[in-house]
Formats: structure tokens, sequence, C-alpha cells
């Protein structure tokens, strides 16, 4: 197991570099933004004087390297600084939102993923039958519709015309969990439509991509059923493929759900990240960016650790 | 668990399985072909039945068969008859097949590596069947498997099972296979090829510890194999096949004595090829001088420990060994794919740079390489032309006509007819074709010096020996060197000039070839020789009584 150990920390620290390259990039992306964040903020009426003293005070006039470490910095303490826009606290304002995305991230992962796995190995079972031909093109045509085209037919059947759910996700203080899950149950729903086809597909392409194998034959010719071989036999050696797409899904959840936010009008970080680049909220900006970036390498170096955890040569050394 | 070998004598000669014109098609090309054209095989109880036949002969095909399954993309024509004890399996249902395979027709397959899932300890792979059926519980069927171990003479068989397969040599594994075929005690086991991926040396622990076992449970097998030393031990009768149809059956002394058909006497004549002896040319400078090279992998252990030897102009040097031994990686280091931590290779007393990026072309085109799998050494998606002429252009500058003229040159020298292979892609040539590609491609550098990595390992043994003829001949005419790595004798009496013998990454022994064959030998050379199957049915028998059951393959003391 120190192997296994060794090799995380490795992943981990990998990690890190990466997160940092990113961080420059962002930061440097957003200070090439055309325009001038002063004149953003006080608009168009502010004078020379007050556009100076603005830039004074939020350290624009310093050089950009100067501000990228003070920024970095702070961002290592969990202070992104403050937003331009309202002067409220960037920590503040991202973290109610980002837990949010992250409640209705997890919602729809805990369906979908189980879901397509499920499907998966479904199809693979019946290949080739009409039932798989089927699936494929209900899964197909959900991922490739957009979004919001998803979100407005769900509201249009499911709240409008079945009223069965609200149509908006609208989130109060205190509600209980049940009404929580009953008021974002057709965002999460939307975001199952979009993730699951890629799931399902990849494991059925993983299982069949398998059943080649001499130790399938093997398995066959011992009178195993058709159920048992995929499920005993393919599927634990088809894992590594599987979790990989799984993770990225995972990461789209979390940072490719704007449209789905906007749609439901539910309070994600995603609309706050749109709200800030279209005011030059750079501070906001800069914080939603490397929130993703980090979901996204955690959620690869996850899948990674997955992929080796699954594999008993790995597991089990001679 | 019935004791099977309690049945009396009377009863042996009761038919199990009898097999009735059994046509078998293949789906390629978009058409289907005829695989098996029409083959009666008839087996009794405890009767051991050894198909053999060279590669495309239909054995796997009919032993598969023998279980009622026809692999993906064949199919049991209408007509057929499969009948095992009484029950007609060409029209029974799916389930009920299924219900027959693993507890009365098992199956032992070719790669016990391969067929073991990756996923599983193999205990749990071997109580599967028995769990399925409900014929044991889970303790007992693990109970049950240990026995079994211990019979098959595993080492350590209380323990052995609760491994992975990885983690098992694969030769354990062979027998843990014979052991997972044996756990519902099955009427009939299917072997198909099982020593055929081992080494002499492990091969003879298998197939003592299969004959063995199924002695012991007097459990009838159909034994399939294209190697007739080791069919000659294992069967009562033999069944000789040619491209899916029978060319004769007869009992296994009888075959052996006196075959009656040409094409079964040319398979009993086929290791007849020998060239004469090429001595050492005295006081010469050596072509190939490898000299106290050590070798390893990144950050492992040393996998070459002080080899040296010389190979000279014109010479064949068989290095020979079990796998594991660094034979091929003697060759790395010699074409430079892998730089020595220690020692060099001289090239006509020249030191060569240690990795092959410092080389020069010149240096380069002198050492070429014939590999093991020519399916897999050969891009599929490039025409012959290209896969010959490449080398040609890279080495020779050769363009235009002149590029054309020298692939002809070289396709007529491999006698493959240059107008009919021009053009065509590697899947559409036999096995021995595309080993004469890979032999064309070596040649087209006009190297001093090849290296033959088993390559005539993967081929039937009448293609092997055209192989074998057309290199003699290449040698003759080209005055080429060979390193040739194999771990068949029998290929090493027919062309070598010198043996290289080789275990854990040293030379234990080397010489000119008579002075190798003759005592006495170094005792690793020894087993190794006397590991190699003959004709001789009792040849097994003897050899175990020689030295003892417990003193053969991986527990042979040396």
């Amino acid at each position: 197991m120190g192997d296994i150990a060794s090799l995380i920390l490795k992943r981990l620290g990998l990690g890190l570099i990466t997160l940092l390259i990113i961080s420059i990039i962002i930061f440097f992306m957003v200070e090439l933004l055309p325009g001038d964040i002063a004149q953003a903020v006080l608009g168009q009426g502010a004078t020379e004087e007050n556009l100076a003293a603005l830039r004074e005070q939020m350290g624009l006039n310093d050089p950009a390297i100067l501000r990228y470490f003070q920024w970095l910095g702070g961002a290592l303490t969990g202070d992104f600084g403050e937003s331009v826009v309202t002067g409220e606290r960037v920590s503040a304002v991202i973290s109610d939102r980002f837990v949010n995305t992250l409640f209705l991230a997890a919602y729809a992962a805990v369906i979908a993923v189980p879901f397509a796995i499920t499907l998966g190995v479904i199809v693979a079972l019946l290949r080739n039958t009409l039932f798989d031909r089927v699936a494929n093109v209900l899964t197909l045509t959900s991922i490739s519709s957009p979004e919001f085209f998803l979100g407005y037919i769900l509201i249009l059947y499911l709240a409008v015309k079945a009223q069965m759910f609200p149509a908006i996700a609208s989130l109060s203080g205190d509600l209980s969990l049940g009404e929580l899950l009953n008021r974002t149950f057709l965002p999460a729903l939307t975001l199952v439509l979009v993730v699951t086809a890629h799931m399902m597909r990849m494991t059925r392409a993983a299982i069949i991509n398998l059943l080649a194998s001499p130790y399938i034959e093997m398995a066959r010719l011992k009178g195993t059923p058709p159920w048992k071989v995929i499920v005993r036999h393919a599927l634990p050696n088809a894992w590594a493929p599987i979790i990989n797409v799984v993770a990225l899904n995972l990461a789209y959840l979390i940072t490719g759900v704007v449209l789905v936010e906007v749609v439901f009008v539910y309070p994600g970080i995603g609309q706050s990240l749109v709200d800030a680049v279209s005011k030059r909220d750079f501070p906001v900006v800069q914080a939603c960016c490397l929130i993703f970036a980090a979901t996204f390498i955690l959620l690869n170096l996850a899948a990674d650790v997955g992929a080796i955890l699954t594999n008993p040569r790995l597991r089990h050394p001679k | 668990m019935t004791d099977t070998s309690a049945i009396a004598p009377g009863l042996k000669k009761q038919v199990l399985l009898e097999i009735k014109d059994l046509k078998i098609e293949g789906y390629t090309g978009e058409t289907w072909v005829p695989i098996i054209k029409g083959v009666d095989l008839t087996l009794h109880r405890g009767e051991v039945m050894g198909l053999i036949g060279e590669s495309g002969a239909g054995k796997s095909t009919i032993g598969a068969a023998a279980m009622g399954y026809a692999r993906d993309g064949t199919r049991i024509v209408e007509g057929s008859s499969i009948e095992f004890d009484g029950i007609e399996l060409t029209t029974s249902t799916e389930a009920d097949k299924r219900a027959l395979r693993g507890s009365r027709i098992a199956y032992v397959a070719q790669s016990a590596a391969a067929s073991f899932n990756p996923a599983h300890k193999l205990i749990d792979q071997h109580t599967e069947a028995p769990l399925q059926y409900r014929i044991q519980k889970r303790v007992e069927a693990q109970e049950d498997a240990i026995q079994l171990y211990e019979r098959l003479r595993l080492p350590n068989p209380e323990e052995i099972g609760f491994r992975y397969p990885h983690q098992v040599s694969g030769g354990q594994l062979q027998r843990a296979m014979t052991a997972m075929a044996m756990s519902c005690r099955p009427d009939l086991i299917i072997f198909d090829e099982p020593t055929t991926a081992l080494d002499v040396t492990t091969q003879i622990e298998v197939l003592a510890a299969i004959r063995d076992i199924v002695d012991q449970f007097n459990t009838a097998a159909i034994y399939i194999t294209h190697d007739l030393a080791v069919v000659a031990q294992m069967a009562d009768t033999i069944k000789v096949l040619l491209k899916g149809e029978e060319v004769e059956e007869a009992p296994t002394e009888e075959m052996l004595k006196s075959p009656k058909e040409d094409y079964t006497k040319s398979l009993w004549a086929v290791r007849s090829f020998e060239r004469p002896q090429k001595e050492r040319p005295k006081n010469a400078t050596p072509l190939i001088s490898v000299q106290n090279v050590d070798a390893s992998y990144t950050g492992g252990a040393k996998v070459l420990d002080d080899v040296s030897f010389d190979i000279h102009e014109g010479m064949t040097v068989a290095v020979v060994g079990e796998s594991g031994s660094g034979k091929s990686t003697t060759a790395r280091v010699i074409t430079g794919l892998l730089p020595p931590s220690n020692g060099q290779v001289l090239f006509k007393g020249e030191p060569l740079p240690p990795k092959y990026t410092d080389r020069t072309k010149d240096q380069l085109r002198q050492a070429q390489m014939i590999y093991q799998m020519a399916d897999t050494a050969l891009n599929p998606k490039v025409r012959i032309s290209e896969i010959i002429g490449r080398p040609a252009q890279f080495y020779s500058g050769l363009k235009g006509t002149a590029l054309k003229s020298r692939v002809d040159e070289l396709l007529d020298l491999i006698e493959l007819e240059p107008s009919k292979y021009y053009d065509r892609f590697p899947p559409e040539l036999s096995g021995g074709q595309k080993q004469r590609i890979g032999i064309a491609r070596a040649l087209a550098a006009e190297p001093s010096f090849i290296i033959c990595d088993e390559v005539t390992s993967a081929l039937d043994q009448l293609v092997a020996e055209g192989i074998l003829k057309l290199l003699d001949r290449l040698q003759k005419e080209l005055n080429l060197a060979y390193m040739f790595i194999t771990h068949d004798l029998a290929t090493v009496r027919a062309i070598a000039d010198e043996v290289v013998v080789m275990q854990h990454g040293k030379v234990v022994e080397q010489g000119p070839k008579t002075e190798m064959f003759t005592p006495p030998h170094h005792p690793y050379t020894d087993l190794l020789l006397s590991s190699v199957p003959e004709m001789d049915p009792n040849w097994l028998t003897t050899l175990l009584e020689e030295r003892g059951v417990d003193n053969v393959g991986e527990s042979a003391n040396v």
C-alpha cells in the first residue's frame, strides 16, 4: 500500500503545480481584458481625479506581478479580496453559492452515476437488441439537445402541464430537505439527462471491449450465465475508463451548469460568474475560475486514484 | 464427491461423446466459409484423445464444439450431431448447454495467464462453478480446491488459491486451471494447447500433473496440441486433422510406429532438417563480441550479469534458455535499445556506442532484427512494398525505379513473387509469409548480422522448417551471421553452429553445437535437454521415474 500512498502524493503535488500555473493564467487573462476597471466601477461621469484616486486605492498602479503575488497570497488563506461592485468579501459572496452548486451537482450525480452505469451494463448485456438501440438513441438525443432546451421542455411538461414540480428553483433560508429536493428536482433532472449518455456509452464500450478476452470465454465455458459474465467478469476489469468518464462528468456538473442555473433561476456559482464578468468584477471572476480549476484537478486526481484502486496488479503487488 | 475409479472396467468402454459429420462455418469477408468439413469423433469414458494438426486445422474449433459452443463469428451447420452422454447438443437450448459446461464438460485454455480473470482470486474463480451448480458450499468448495492444488503438486496449496493470477507463475497457473476444470469432477475435459505457452522445463510438470489427475478421476479428455511428442505422452488415441478434415485416427503406439497417410508421415519427418556445422575461423576478429555486459531495466534488479560471447562472420549462434533468462535483453543491448550498465559490445573489434541514438547509420544497418510475432511486427496498414522499401530508402538512399527493383530483388530472395505481393497488405498474408516479409525487411538494410528472436516459435512445424531453410540459404548467399534466440532445442539442433545457454541472466555454458549436445553437460543444460519431449510414448513416464515426480520443472534441483 505504501506504493499507492506515494503515488497519490505525487499526483497531488502535480495537481498543485497545475493549479499554480492555472492561477497565473487566470490572473493575467483577466488583466488582459480591455477597458479600465476604475472607469467601469465609477461609470461614465467620473472625473479624472476620482479615477486616479480609485486606481491608487485598488492598487492598480502597482506592477502586475506584485499584484499577482498579493492576490495569490490572499487566495491561499481563503481571502479573495473584495468585490469591486458591492464591496463585500468575495469569499462571503461565493461560498454560499458554491455550496448551492455542490448541492445541485451532488443531487444530479447521485441519480445519474448509478443510473448511467446500470444502464450501461444492461445495454452491454442486451447489445445489438432493440433495447440497446432505443437506449442509445434516447441518451444521444438528450446529450445533443442544448441544456436550456431540455430545461424548458421539462418545465413545460412537468411544471406547467403536470404541475408536479416547481418551475423555479429559488432557495430561501430554512427549507426542509424534502422541500429542497422537490424544488431542485427539475434542474437536477436536466443535468442527469445531459451527463447520462456519456457515462452509459463508456460503460457499454468498456465492457464490450473486454468480451473478446480469453477469460470471458473461459467464464462462458464454465457455464456462467450471461449477466454474471458481464457483472462479475467484465465490469471489474472495465472500471478504469468508466471512472475517468464519471470524473469528467462530475466536474462538468459543477463547472458547466450556468445555463441550467439561469433557466431555473438557481442561485449557483455559475450565475455569479456570469454576473461578475458582465460587471467586470474581477476578484469574483478570478475566484470562480480558480475554484473551477481546483474542482477539475481534484476530480481527475480522484479518478486516477480510483482507477489504481480497481487494478488488482497495483493493489496486490507480487 | 464420487470416486469414479471404482467404476467397473466394463463400463470404461461406454461412449461418452459422439460427434458425427460435424461441419462448422466461419464468417469472413461477408460470407460463410467452411472451417470444419465433416469430422466424426467417438470418445469413450476415461479415454484421452489427442487432436493434432497445424494451426487452421480446426482443432480448437472442434474442442469448443464438443461443449456445444461456437466461438464468436462461427456457427455449427445444421445436420451436424454432437451427442454428449445421450444429450444432443446441437438442438439443446442455450440454458441446457450452459448447465453442462463447467459441471460435466470442462475446458482448459491455452494461456492460463490470459484465461484467469485478473480481478479475482484464483480460488474464487475455482469455486465459481461448484457454487453456481450448488454442488458444494463455499467453504467445502474451497477445501476441495486446496486438495486439488495439493494433488497437482502446487507449492503452498493452502495459500496459493488466495492469490491473484498475476502473483502466480505461468506453469502454476496452468495447473491451477486444470484444478479449476476438475472442480465439479467433469466427465470430459477439453485441453486446448495447455502447455504451448510454457518453457520445456515447466511443461513437464504440467504434463505430469494433467496426466496424473486425469488418471486418478478416470476423466475423459480431448487433448489439443500441435506438438507430436507431447500428444504421444498424453493420449490413448490420436486423430490427425488437416484444414478441417480428418486425415487419420489410430491408437497412439500404432500412429507413431506406422502412420498410414502421407501427410501424417510428413508431420513425423518434419524435424529432419539439419545443416552441416561450421567451425570458427582461426585468429579472426569476431563480428560481434559481447563483453562482460551487465544490464537492468530502470530501477530494477540486474537482468544480465556478466554476459560475454562472440559471434563470427557467417555463423549461427543459438542463445537458449527459459523465458526470463535474459535472451531478448541481450539482443536489446546489442542493438542499442538498452544501454548496458557495465561492459561493452564490439563490432569487428570496434566498440559500438551503447545507445542506438549515438550510432552512425552504418553501425545501425549492421545489426537487424526479426521478431517472434510477425503479426504485430508488421504495420497492418502499410503495403509490403513500403515495409521493405523504407529501410532500403533509409540506409541506402534508393529512390524511384532503383528502389522498386531493390524491393523486387528482396521479394525474390525470400521466395515470394514480386508482382503478386508488391502491393498487398500484411493481413492478407499467412503467418509464414509474414515472417518472410520480416526477413526481407531485415535484409533491406544490407546487414552483416541478424538477430532472430524466436522467429519460428509462433509457426507450424512445416512452415517453420521452410523459414529455417530460407535463413540457411540466405546465410550462404550473403555471408550473414545470426544470433538465434530460441527455447526450442530442436531448432538449435537444426541450424546452430555454436550454442550459448543462459539462466537467470548469466551464461552457464557455451561452445560448438556438437560439444553442447554430447555429455557431460552443465546440470542446467542437462535439465533443458532432457526436458524436451520425445516421440516415445513412455518418455514422460521414464523421465519421471528417473527424476522423481517432485523434482521436475520449477522445483528441479540444478
